[in-house]
């Protein structure tokens, strides 16, 4: 049976995860050049705040009802921790050296996963998520789970829904000039703190939307579950060029796919077998890193990397 | 300025002043610790992962080892000695268990301590206790390095004397686990992942080292990073290979997921793995894709031990937290242990001034009907109680399919 089509298929969907997550990375990045380490944490919280939805609601509901409920608490806990979070914790520090909002993101990273983890109940151990009741699908050779439909759906969709907001509303032009240049912007009227509180909360918005996906596809959610995923998602925003939300979709199918064909096939080329195979797959993802970093250092789609980096 | 300089000054005076009476107090409970009969405290120290990874088990070999301490207090088993537990959290991590190793041996009163549950944390805290002469006996450790040394197979040496185990080794669990899967399941061909951790993979080359010698095919080997949760190329990977068995060498955080994936992309092959995975959590989690899975575990099931009937009901009337189910019995058997030791050591409550060495000798020599029966250690401070169980989940709950001890060497 020939496997291509399967693991590109599943490159795919984890690749659109991390996409998902990314474009919060990214979003933040272009307007305020802050990398939010504790964004993983917001995945995470998303993810945590479409359970207690779906634990709040009676038992036995339908998932067709249940789903649209949980994305909705999901988005509120996140977007409420990531708006919060800029409010409380970055705005203060918007004149200060680069490195204090960094070091506060990475503090305010550990200190979301703690408090999940000490206060929401039985978190210290994996929660039960629950499932989509159909599938799975067979597309002549590929397998595809509920879960994997939910991520290839909400994907695009939030895609193309972000791309719109972006270009055609007010506030979209008024956050692409706020990434071009913050000064000249708020001297043209724009509410630059409104402009940078909204990309946080966007950011949160696709955070959740990943975190369900998360529940979804895996059957459980963590409360550790943002390191990695989050570790990953900003190599995805750096790879397709951090500023970039389509870069940051691209590198995230990128990154998912590299990992997939690197898990799959690398251990079958002759004298590779020690270097391939699941536990190697994060090793050739940052190979892939940085050798795009190398050879294009702004990433697959970034631009003015000039005053950046 | 004057008067926030007085008021430092007095802050500073009452935070001496109070860090000074607590060391005086710490000082005259050490000395009654010592001196005077009647009354001695000897604490016993638990190190576990009590949070996060592994953590439902760690916390069944903490309340094992309460239920013994509690028992030894209430039936005065030592005379003039009362048993304190003191639980540290190594959270699955090697140097945090060393950390807690020295923590362990720097407080006076700690006669013997209980655990660790991983074995790649003992290793880092065997030397620590050794040089001490503190006593550790593992209720769940199962890599054979621990007793027997690197050249383990060819030329078993006791690294450390102070070194104990109440759970057989891996050399019997992967054989054990090999021996069932070819011989009952009639499985032919096995693929087999670990997560590269001494447990795991000792766990994955000894069960393949059994099932080739048995006449099995191995249809591929793989390896995962501990935390990670999507194997679907994995899962792919292993389902194109024609395998009719998974074998994985590890913890249930990782197999729980593997095994829901594995069962939601039609690979209809059970996953069979290591006492890492015999938790109630595994089933919890993986829901029904866990049916039909299996684990091989160490002894035979706590719950069919008539001499553990009292433990359970014990621990389920206190409700404790975690699972006693895979290592309980052992944690309980590992404390009883020391217990009895210190039992021979003091002499009308009180302690000799080599206690700690006295009781490394007085466990060597241990010889009683534990819950998990008859405890008595080899020359390795291997246990000579070597049954192993396989468990299958059937309807949601582990349920045991076969005891019995394996010979290696067959």
């Amino acid at each position: 049976m020939n496997t291509l089509p399967q693991q590109l298929a599943n490159g795919l969907f984890l690749g659109s995860m991390y996409g998902l997550i990314a474009i919060g990375y990214t979003m933040v990045y272009g307007i305020v050049q802050l990398i939010n380490f504790a964004h993983g944490e917001i995945f995470m919280t998303g993810g945590f705040g479409a359970l207690t939805v779906y634990l709040a609601l009676p038992h036995g509901i339908s998932m067709w009802i249940a789903l649209p409920l949980m994305l909705a608490g999901g988005a509120l806990v996140s977007v409420l921790i990531g708006v919060g979070a800029e409010r409380f914790a970055y705005r203060p520090l918007r004149g200060a050296p680069r490195l204090a909002p960094l070091i506060t993101a990475i503090g305010l990273s550990l200190a979301l996963q703690q408090a999940v983890f000490n206060w929401y109940p039985d978190a210290k151990s994996a929660r039960v998520f629950p499932q989509l009741a159909f599938g799975p699908y067979h597309i002549g050779s590929i397998t595809i789970q509920s879960g994997d439909i939910f991520v290839i759906v909400a994907a695009p969709l939030c895609m193309a829904a972000l791309a719109f907001f972006v270009r055609l509303s007010r506030t979209g032009r008024a956050m692409q000039a706020t990434a071009q240049d913050p000064d000249t912007a708020q001297l043209m009227g724009i509410d630059t703190n409104r402009i940078i509180v909204i990309a946080f909360a966007i950011g949160g918005l696709f955070a959740a939307v990943a975190g369900v996906a998360y529940g979804l596809r895996y059957g459980s959610v963590e409360y550790d579950m943002g390191f990695i995923a989050g570790l990953k998602a900003f190599t995805a925003a750096v790879l397709g060029g951090i500023g970039n939300i389509y870069g940051a979709m691209l590198g995230g199918l990128v990154l998912g796919l590299a990992e997939a064909m690197a898990t799959a096939y690398i251990s079958d080329v002759p004298g590779m077998h020690q270097l391939g195979g699941q536990g190697w797959s994060s090793v050739w993802a940052f190979v892939l890193l940085i050798l795009v970093l190398l050879f294009r250092p702004q990433g697959l789609l970034g631009e003015r990397v000039a005053d950046r980096a | 300025m004057i008067v926030r300089h007085r008021s430092l000054l007095i802050l500073t005076t009452a935070l001496t002043t109070g860090a000074l009476t607590l060391t005086a107090c710490g000082s005259r409970d050490n000395n009654s610790n010592k001196g005077g009969g009647g009354n001695t405290t000897v604490t016993i120290g638990v190190d576990a992962p009590l949070t996060g990874q592994n953590s439902a088990t760690g916390l069944g070999i903490q309340y094992g080892a309460q239920i013994a301490i509690d028992n030894a207090n209430k039936n005065k088993t030592v005379p003039g000695v009362t048993f304190k537990l003191s639980a540290k959290d190594d959270k699955a991590l090697p140097a945090t268990g060393q950390q807690n190793a020295t923590a362990f041996v720097a407080d006076k009163s700690v006669l013997g301590v209980v655990g660790p549950l991983n074995s790649g944390v003992a290793t880092q805290m065997q030397q620590v206790f050794d040089t001490a002469n503190l006593v550790e006996i593992s209720p769940s450790n199962t890599s054979p390095e621990l007793t027997m040394g690197k050249n383990w197979q060819t030329n078993p040496v006791r690294p450390y004397k102070t070194y104990f185990r109440t759970a057989t080794t891996d050399a019997m669990q992967g054989g054990f686990a090999a021996d069932y899967a070819y011989n009952t399941l009639k499985k032919r061909k096995v693929f087999v992942v670990d997560d590269k951790q001494t447990y795991g993979a000792g766990l994955a080359k000894l069960f393949i080292k059994g099932f080739t010698k048995a006449g099995g095919k191995i249809a591929g080997t793989d390896h995962i990073n501990v935390g990670d949760r999507d194997f679907a190329t994995l899962v792919t990977k292993i389902k194109n290979s024609g395998a009719d068995l998974l074998y994985y060498g590890g913890q249930y955080d990782e197999s729980q997921v593997l095994t829901k994936q594995l069962k939601d992309s039609g690979a209809k092959i059970p996953l069979f793995g290591g006492d890492g995975m015999f938790a109630t959590t595994y089933i919890k989690t993986a829901g029904k894709a866990a049916e039909g899975d299996l684990a091989t575990s160490i002894g035979v099931p706590v719950d069919t031990l008539p001499a553990a009937k009292d433990f359970v009901a014990t621990y389920k009337a206190k409700k404790y937290p975690g699972d006693y189910g895979a290592y309980g019995a052992y944690s309980y058997d590992a404390t009883t242990a020391i217990i009895k030791a210190v039992a021979q050591v003091a002499k009308d409550g009180k302690l000799p001034a080599d206690a700690r060495q006295q009781v490394v000798d007085a466990v060597q020599k241990t010889n009683f009907q534990g819950l998990s029966g008859q405890l008595s250690f080899d020359k390795f401070g291997d246990t000579t109680n070597k049954q192993l169980t396989v468990y299958q989940v059937v309807n949601g709950k582990w349920k045991s399919v076969k005891s019995g001890t394996f010979n290696p060497s067959n």
